[in-house]
């Protein structure tokens, strides 16, 4: 190897350390380079566990905790370290959380589903019963309708992919067709809403249109292959797919069948959109089509001109990701970005592109566009059309601006 | 449930949705495991208030009696007289939606009366939810709507006041569902 190889080498595990990637390391880390054996292969390695834990070299990776309401604890969010992770999953503990007063603790032998009102027989389910219903699995994104708030302000935020867009993960989702219990209480045909309502102590409720109900609506019990987590809604969760995060509500306890929306204080004073003329929008369930470039991202620098690799997230709740398109320069000129299969509907859809990078300063930005024809728009013009005083469904273009020294700061482009 | 009904929700359950040709349905039983559940128990479960009023328990509350409880209760969380501080401010900024700096409130913003008894109700106080009598859910509310100006300082609120309670911001409301989803 020559001099300058090797000492790139050093820099960048220097780099790394500092960076706090090479945890555990210290002073005596060292690249264990040929013709040197590593220690790994001169003795046995660590035994079984009963549950796998992140690597302590990764310990960095975790959700942002938010907390938003003061002198509380449990109300609040954390979100997603989007720019660490690639591919299309969430892992089920850096999936972002959004409660409204805790996450509670529900031993599923106590807990009851109720469902009531404009049906023909009210029934209880236990969550043994519920195991035993026929399910589907289907891979969704969920996404927080305060996702990406911050992009409101008139300045960019100083904060990462993850720190602004993290209120979006994607998870397979295994559970019972809320439609299979609904034609088991014998839904009376005139009803048109149901009322949602969770066993934490917000207990968080909103309506549900029947329509959305009948057709995708999941009543789950599994995510990502065992059973939910706490955070997650355990025992059993609403899953609407698509549609805005408040909506799918956790810890499920009851469902009530009735004509009319509820107008809780999470589909009126919350949750709706207000406008910079002073109307608000209300009812405004699918998460738009959106895009993030998640690598190379805000926080992170790129170590010299040459090749790159881009890598970001589309999703829609609308329907599938049909093309997302890459700029370097701005939004001047676009590329489209290959999308990485399986391209499934209202999922994260990864796209990479591959991106020879000059040297010079540059503005990259993803563009997404579903297949419904929705393209999303430019931050400007997003805002130009729904104002600044909203803070909810923000899914304008993302810039991040890469300086000539490599850095990349969250810019407004 | 219909044929049709069964055949849609093998469907949904194969393919992700009701679609036409190609598809041999197989028909997916429900094991009927649900059990009866009596009027008392739905009684105790069901806490959720209409903006019709439907819900809405016997019982009643005015601004005085309100006040009381407001003050033990909720100020040390929203403030003094619903001026907020620590968490959300409840009164005033009526006028201001349209400016830059939009003030939120039950008073300015909130579109029905009926969603403060529902939410304070089930969510508060935050330390200590579905603590609060009906009556004393009643006086907060007709207390807070008081302070907002919206209901006199004598008016009771009961089940058949509350749902008549006309709130300001009501009208500024655009329903997009189901025009914009699906």
């Amino acid at each position: 190897m020559d001099k300058s190889k090797r000492s790139f080498i050093k820099q960048g595990l220097g780099l790394l350390a500092a960076a706090g990637v090479v945890a555990g390391g210290g002073k005596h880390a060292e690249a264990v380079e040929p013709p040197a054996i590593p220690p790994s292969m001169k003795a046995p390695g660590a035994g079984m566990s009963e549950y796998g834990n992140p690597v302590k070299y990764e310990s960095k990776v975790t959700r942002t905790l938010i907390r938003s309401q003061p002198g509380t604890t449990g109300s609040g969010a954390s979100r997603t370290p989007l720019e660490s992770l690639d591919g299309m999953i969430t892992p089920s503990g850096l999936h972002f959380e959004r409660h409204h007063s805790g996450v509670p603790d529900i031993d599923p032998d106590t807990h009851r589903l109720l469902i009531h009102g404009m049906v023909k027989r009210p029934l209880i389910f236990t969550v043994d019963a519920l195991l035993r219903y026929p399910m589907v699995s289907r891979i969704h994104f969920l996404e927080c309708s305060g996702n990406s708030q911050l992009l409101y302000q008139p300045t960019p935020p100083n904060l990462t992919a993850g720190q602004t867009h993290g209120l979006v993960s994607c998870s397979e989702w295994t559970g019972v067709p809320l439609r299979v219990l609904l034609e088991e209480a014998g839904v009376d045909r005139s009803a048109q809403w149901i009322l949602a309502e969770g066993a934490d102590s917000a207990a968080m409720s909103r309506s549900v249109p029947m329509v959305k109900a009948m057709d995708d609506a999941i009543l789950a019990l599994f995510q990502n292959g065992e059973r939910l987590r706490p955070e997650n809604g355990y025992p059993v969760r609403l899953f609407l797919p698509g549609w805005e995060g408040n909506m799918s509500v956790k810890w499920l306890r009851r469902l009530k069948i009735v004509s009319a929306p509820i107008m809780t204080k999470d589909e009126t004073s919350r949750y709706t959109d207000l406008q910079g003329d002073g109307k608000s929008l209300m009812f405004t369930y699918p998460m738009e089509v959106k895009s993030v470039i998640t690598r190379p991202s805000h926080g992170t620098t790129l170590r010299g001109a040459g090749l790159h690799q881009i890598s970001g997230i589309a999703w829609s709740g609308n329907g599938t990701i049909r093309r997302v398109e890459v700029s370097t320069d701005g939004g001047r000129t676009w590329t489209g970005a290959p999308l990485v299969a399986p391209v499934l509907p209202r999922a994260l859809t990864r796209f990479r592109l591959p991106w020879k990078w000059d040297g010079a300063a540059a503005v990259l930005k993803s563009r997404a566009t579903d297949d419904t024809g929705a393209v999303q728009p430019e931050r400007a013009k997003f805002i130009a059309e729904h104002g600044n005083n909203a803070v909810f469904h923000f899914h304008g273009i993302q810039a991040w601006g890469v300086a000539s020294n490599g850095e990349v700061k969250h810019v407004y482009a | 449930m219909s044929t049709r009904d069964l055949v849609c929700v093998a469907l949904a359950l194969v393919v992700g949705g009701c679609v036409s040709a190609g598809v041999t349905p197989s028909v997916v039983e429900s094991p009927n495991l649900g059990r009866e559940a009596t009027p008392a128990q739905i009684a105790g479960w069901d806490i959720s208030v209409g903006p019709d009023g439907v819900g809405l328990p016997s019982g009643r509350g005015t601004p005085a009696t309100g006040a009381a409880v407001y003050e033990q209760k909720c100020q040390v969380c929203h403030g003094a007289k619903g001026a907020g501080q620590p968490n959300d401010r409840l009164v005033g900024g009526q006028g201001t939606l349209a400016s830059k700096a939009p003030v939120r409130t039950i008073g300015s913003y909130w579109p029905y009366a009926t969603t403060v008894f529902d939410y304070v109700r089930r969510s508060m106080p935050y330390i200590q939810s579905q603590s609060l009598s009906d009556n004393e859910v009643y006086a907060v509310t007709a207390y807070l709507l008081n302070l907002n100006g919206i209901i006199g300082e004598n008016d009771e609120m009961n089940a058949q006041t509350l749902p008549k309670v006309k709130m300001p911001n009501q009208g500024n409301f655009i329903v997009v569902y189901p025009s914009r989803g699906k």
